[in-house]
């Protein structure tokens, strides 16, 4: 096996252009690298056939030149798209074995540029963790390990697989979901680089829905640079997402000029949290240094609402999560609960569920039926949203002060074991959304880059906020902070 | 606001979800302890803030209403747990 899967899109894509190298050949490189990573429970399901039949086509299209930058690039999928004929289940048992009859928007779009599928990647059952622990398929597994120890660590969630599958190098990059965190948070737990758009950049047809009004795909890669070409692939209105913006969609690689000069960065006083780890302060501070030293202007921003964002999420998301979810009901796809004598359809829905959800997507399905019901929907779900307003608010009148982007750490510790949360609170979970969520709340863009490691030499990642509509030059300070941080360490491969 | 066990039952019967009666306690136990949590909003002053349903700029587009697909039946029901006759098949449902 050679070591072709290790490299960058960016890479691939000159290689594959002065046929040093070919699709076929990268596909399999890719290939043999997955079928080495059971350890890793990053694939729920392969499609190395398919896959092979992909790259030739890819070949064939890259001889002709003029071939879109995607082609010949092996990606891995979150399970959350639909992929036609293709087991689609969100990790879920409810969806055990349902194979759609169609392609979402964003992979369609992937595979008309020539890009090439591996496979479906583990995720928290319809995107309800920060773990991967709620998956069917059992946990993605961290590629990092503490220094010293086997100990198996969380690679994130929900986004766990595509994070695990990128670090590990078993695909050059990965589709991603990010409602609350989703994308970035299993990105700074594995050393990689994980985008969120703004909300409608990218369609969410054809993405199993969690909840409506935050979900948005995005791309987890191994660099900065392939973000902004993954994500150019995968941008731009379409028909079937009403919510889709039609907007033009520029060039995000063209404005990653790593000049931020006279940029104006702030950094919010709120995100600074009471038990911070020094490590998570040092981070963010070192970060706010290398812009400075790159040129742009540090100041101190605002945003008072934040405390509220994470109670806010967690009334709406379940809320649209209650109705999302009711779909699955045992009569047009997946799970079925057998009935017994004398029962009828109102048992076969309540125990359709019951069987088929796992205990965190029931606890939110029950909590997003409970705000929503008569006498507490202004109480809670009518007070959640105007927050979200407040929320954004917060971060329109920043940005109305000339701020281009907002720096922040993108987690509040290292990844952790898998099972260490296992007996705690279901809270304390949410509380690894505490940066990020905001962001989806406002609609905004953001961005987590590799920074640096822990104490314990596992992968710390900070976060940027952009503009809305201005991944590009979110992209480009981003770049500086992946160039100043100098993070280009692997794993050590021990799977 | 705690939740008690009746209100832990009515939340289960709105989700269409069957939680047998011995779990119901420490259901209503997990739920007070995310609601109490949810909570917090209550100290934020709202008056005359209005409810943020969409953050997109823009209007939901209006397209003209004409069927444009259709005809699939052997697709849509390809994934069904039980259909017949070009139908879903569900348990017989009388009132």
């Amino acid at each position: 096996m050679t070591d072709l899967h290790k490299i960058t899109i960016a890479e691939a894509r000159t290689k594959l252009r002065k046929k040093e190298i070919t699709s076929v050949e990268l596909t399999e490189s890719c290939i043999g690298a997955v079928e080495e990573s059971k350890a890793l429970n990053a694939y729920c399901v392969k499609t190395p056939e398919l896959a092979r039949e992909q790259a030739k086509k890819a070949d064939e299209l890259l001889s002709k030149g003029n071939a879109p930058d995607m082609c010949g690039i092996p990606l891995g999928i979150k399970d959350l798209f639909c992929t036609k004929n293709i087991n689609s289940q969100a990790a879920s048992k409810i969806l055990t074995d349902f194979k759609p009859e169609y392609e979402s928007t964003v992979t369609s779009r992937l595979w008309d540029q020539g890009a090439i599928m591996l496979g479906k990647l583990n995720m928290d059952e319809f995107a309800m963790g920060s773990s991967n622990e709620t998956s069917v398929y059992g946990p993605a597994v961290n590629p990092w390990q503490r220094d010293g120890s086997d100990k198996k660590l969380t690679a994130g969630g929900s986004s766990g697989g595509s994070a695990s599958a990128v670090a590990a190098d078993l695909c050059l990059a990965a589709t991603g979901t990010d409602t609350g965190g989703s994308i970035r948070q299993p990105a700074a737990f594995t050393g990689i680089v994980g985008v969120k758009p703004t909300y409608g950049r990218v369609s969410r047809w054809g993405i199993i829905a969690f909840a409506s009004s935050l979900d948005q795909a995005g791309p987890m890669t191994k660099t900065v640079k392939d973000s902004a070409i993954f994500l150019n692939a995968i941008s731009g209105h379409d028909d079937k997402d009403s919510t889709s913006a039609p907007f033009e969609v520029p060039n995000f690689e063209a404005a990653i000029t790593g000049d931020i000069r006279g940029k104006k960065i702030g950094i919010p006083k709120e995100y600074r949290l009471d038990g911070m780890p020094d490590e998570i302060e040092k981070l963010w501070k070192n970060g706010a240094d290398m812009l400075r030293d790159a040129g742009a202007e540090i100041v101190d921003v605002s945003l008072p609402h934040t405390k509220y964002a994470l109670p806010a999420y967690y009334v709406l998301a379940p809320a649209e999560a209650s109705s999302n979810l009711a779909r699955y009901d045992g009569v047009r796809y997946g799970h079925r609960a057998t009935l017994r004598s004398g029962e009828g359809i109102d048992e076969m829905y309540a125990r359709t569920r019951s069987e088929g959800f796992g205990d965190e997507v029931k606890r939110r399905v029950m909590v997003g039926a409970y705000v929503l019901s008569a006498g507490f929907y202004d109480a809670y779900y009518r007070r959640a949203q105007r927050v979200r307003t407040l929320i954004k608010k917060d971060f329109d009148d920043v940005y109305s002060l000339g701020v281009d982007a907002i720096l922040t750490p993108a987690t509040p510790s290292a990844a952790f074991g898998l099972g260490e949360m296992k007996n705690e609170d279901p809270i304390k979970m949410y509380l690894n959304d505490v940066f990020t969520v905001t962001v989806n709340l406002a609609g905004l863009p953001g961005v987590s880059v590799p920074a640096g490691l822990s104490s314990e030499g596992l992968p710390l990642g900070l976060q940027l906020i952009g503009r809305p509509w201005e991944e590009g030059e979110m992209l480009n300070v981003a770049s500086i902070l992946e160039n100043g941080a100098e993070f280009n360490l692997k794993p050590n491969k021990w799977w | 606001m705690s939740i008690d066990k009746e209100t832990a039952r009515r939340a289960a019967h709105l989700a269409r979800i069957a939680v047998p009666e011995e779990e119901l306690e420490n259901l209503a136990q997990e739920l007070s302890g995310i609601v109490g949590f949810m909570e917090q909003l209550l100290e934020v002053d709202v008056e005359g803030i209005e409810p943020l349903t969409s953050v997109s700029p823009m209007a939901l587009p209006r397209r003209t209403d004409a069927v444009t697909d259709g005809d699939q039946i052997k697709k849509i029901l390809k994934n069904a747990p039980d259909s017949r006759e070009g139908f879903f098949a569900v348990p017989k449902v009388m009132e």
